[in-house]
């Protein structure tokens, strides 16, 4: 039903603007990584030094597994928060279901910036929480463990990716066809074991769609170590900005950027494989 | 589904809900406390509750130089990601072209991807073509990153809206112009408009690709980050606490026109006979 020529004006302009401003920068990382700096200036000479510093040098495989424990760790906990918080409201909230999903929803999209901020502010050894446990006398002296750690960078990202791990959860949860779950029980199962059986396997794509987001978001997060987690807290995507900018080494910041890059892709490649063998329809 | 009844009652359960609602608002709570202290950020309880921060913040020029950098940004970022966008859903709805389904992946990438990636892969590509880093860089990468979120909304859009009325249009006459103009496009308001807002709080909100392709001009975000360096006081408690407030505003907006749109798309099902 539509022209020839209206198909070629509304397809060709995005076409030509996403190849251009998104296709060609991200090949320009990949060709970075590939290239050399000699003398502090970048030469487009063809090699892969890049990536035989990165496993020559212990330091780096150190800090993207300290980097992947720290994805995982707050994969794990928004989980452990955002499935039950989905759940509670998709089955058990009545008719307050409304407000309370609205009430997630909205710090879904308020600034990283400011949550991070505030997180800054209650964990300083000068901080909030610490002047609350002096004044109930839980502590006497300042605890300073809680700011500058990968705790605190946990802490901070669970906070962020929560909201967006219970997104996904909660739309497949309520997918779920009620009778499936009336009928688990006219059968004798236990709720426990409508949970596990039922409700659960069927709520795989979602929970696994929340996951992926949830470490990959976290694995190139590059701001919560520099406000929260201080120097035992620092991530791969903080070596790549140090590249970038003081110690100007572009390629080997590219060659970095690519292995985050590829890691992301392969999880979510892998994570649609597995949504589309647990989805239901 | 309001019919169903719960499984039973579980105190346990609505209790742990209760306590992830407060992980997720007690720090903002803190925040917003906070920006009303005399005695600075930290101490037990609050005292002395006082509008000298704020009054502070509204006399502290670069701030607001850098809000208006941020509204620039943001409004140029929701026109060209708009623009884009909505060729991208019309050209994935209608067109067929070699490519397509690469072409609808690369789109989301900026969406999916850490900012890092999104921000140093234009750094690169701006260094080379020779631009100058300044807020027309961070413009276009809010405006291209930011055509992931145009694309998606607009797409949904596309596909709610009942495709016969602009046949009908093509038939009686109108030209494929005129039917873009007075069908596709009004038929999209709702779509365009919940997309506009969302692009426009991300854009101001955003920060990870903004870090690496900002020059001299900060945004209001990169400014803060700049003064969280120099130490806190609560005066970025209450710029943070207008933030969050036009924030929830803006979501709070978006959120109706979506609900809206929902609503008329379920009565315009109902009424089909």
């Amino acid at each position: 039903m539509y022209s020839r020529a209206y198909k070629t004006i509304v397809s060709a302009p995005p076409l030509l603007w996403v190849s251009l401003f998104l296709l060609l920068p991200y090949a320009l990382m990949f060709a970075h990584s590939f290239w050399a700096v000699q003398d502090g200036a970048l030469v487009h000479h063809w090699n892969i030094d890049n990536y035989r510093k990165l496993l020559a040098n212990p330091l780096y495989a150190d800090v993207l597994f300290r980097t992947m424990r720290i994805a995982a760790s707050v994969m794990l906990c928004s989980l452990l928060l955002g499935y039950p918080l989905a759940y509670y409201l998709s089955f058990h909230s009545g008719p307050r279901k409304e407000l309370l999903y609205q009430l997630v929803i909205v710090p879904l999209w308020v600034s990283y910036l400011v949550r991070g901020y505030a997180w800054k502010t209650i964990l300083g050894s000068e901080g909030v929480l610490n002047g609350f446990l002096q004044y109930a006398h839980i502590t006497h002296a300042p605890v300073g463990f809680l700011l500058y750690s990968p705790f605190a960078v946990v802490l901070m990202l669970t906070h962020i990716y929560t909201p967006f791990v219970f997104l996904p959860i909660y739309a497949s949860l309520e997918h779920i066809p009620r009778p499936l779950v009336e009928a688990s029980q006219d059968l004798g199962a236990g709720p426990i074991s409508t949970f596990f059986r039922v409700i659960l396997p069927l709520s795989m794509p979602g929970l696994l769609a929340g996951a992926t987001f949830a470490f990959v978001l976290s694995l190139g997060d590059f701001l919560a170590p520099l406000l929260v987690g201080g120097s035992s807290g620092t991530m791969i995507a903080n070596i790549v900005q140090t590249l970038f900018g003081a110690v100007y080494d572009w390629p080997l910041g590219a060659a970095i950027s690519v292995c985050i890059l590829l890691i992301t892709l392969s999880l979510l490649f892998l994570t649609e494989r597995l949504e589309k063998r647990w989805s239901f329809r | 589904m309001s019919h169903f009844s719960p499984i039973r009652r579980s105190p346990l359960l609505a209790a742990y809900a209760a306590l992830v609602f407060v992980f997720i608002y007690l720090p903002l709570i803190v925040l917003i406390l906070y920006s009303f202290n005399r005695d600075g950020v930290g101490g037990f309880p609050p005292q002395h509750l006082t509008l000298d921060w704020y009054r502070q913040l509204f006399a502290d020029g670069p701030i607001w130089d850098s809000v208006l950098n941020s509204l620039l940004v943001a409004a140029g970022a929701v026109a060209l990601s708009l623009t884009l966008g909505l060729l991208a859903a019309l050209a994935l709805d209608r067109a067929s072209f070699p490519g397509k389904a690469l072409f609808r992946r690369l789109v989301l990438l900026p969406l999916i991807l850490p900012g890092i990636i999104t921000g140093l892969s234009l750094l690169m590509f701006a260094v080379l073509s020779g631009m100058q880093l300044s807020l027309v860089t961070v413009f276009l990468g809010h405006g291209t990153a930011l055509i992931s979120v145009a694309t998606t909304e607009l797409f949904a859009g596309l596909q709610k809206t009942d495709r016969s009325q602009e046949e009908a249009s093509l038939d009686l006459g109108a030209t494929p112009w005129q039917t873009f103009w007075r069908i596709t496009l009004p038929n999209l308001k709702l779509s365009l408009v919940a997309a506009g807002l969302l692009i426009f709080t991300l854009s101001m909100d955003e920060i990870a690709v903004t870090f690496f392709l900002i020059g001299r001009d900060n945004t209001l975000p990169l400014e803060i980050w700049g003064r969280l360096r120099r130490g806190i006081t609560p005066e970025i408690n209450a710029v943070s606490t207008l933030i969050f407030a036009v924030s929830v505003a803006l979501i709070i907006i978006w959120y109706r026109i979506r609900t809206r749109g929902i609503g008329a798309e379920a009565q315009q099902r109902l009424e089909r006979p």
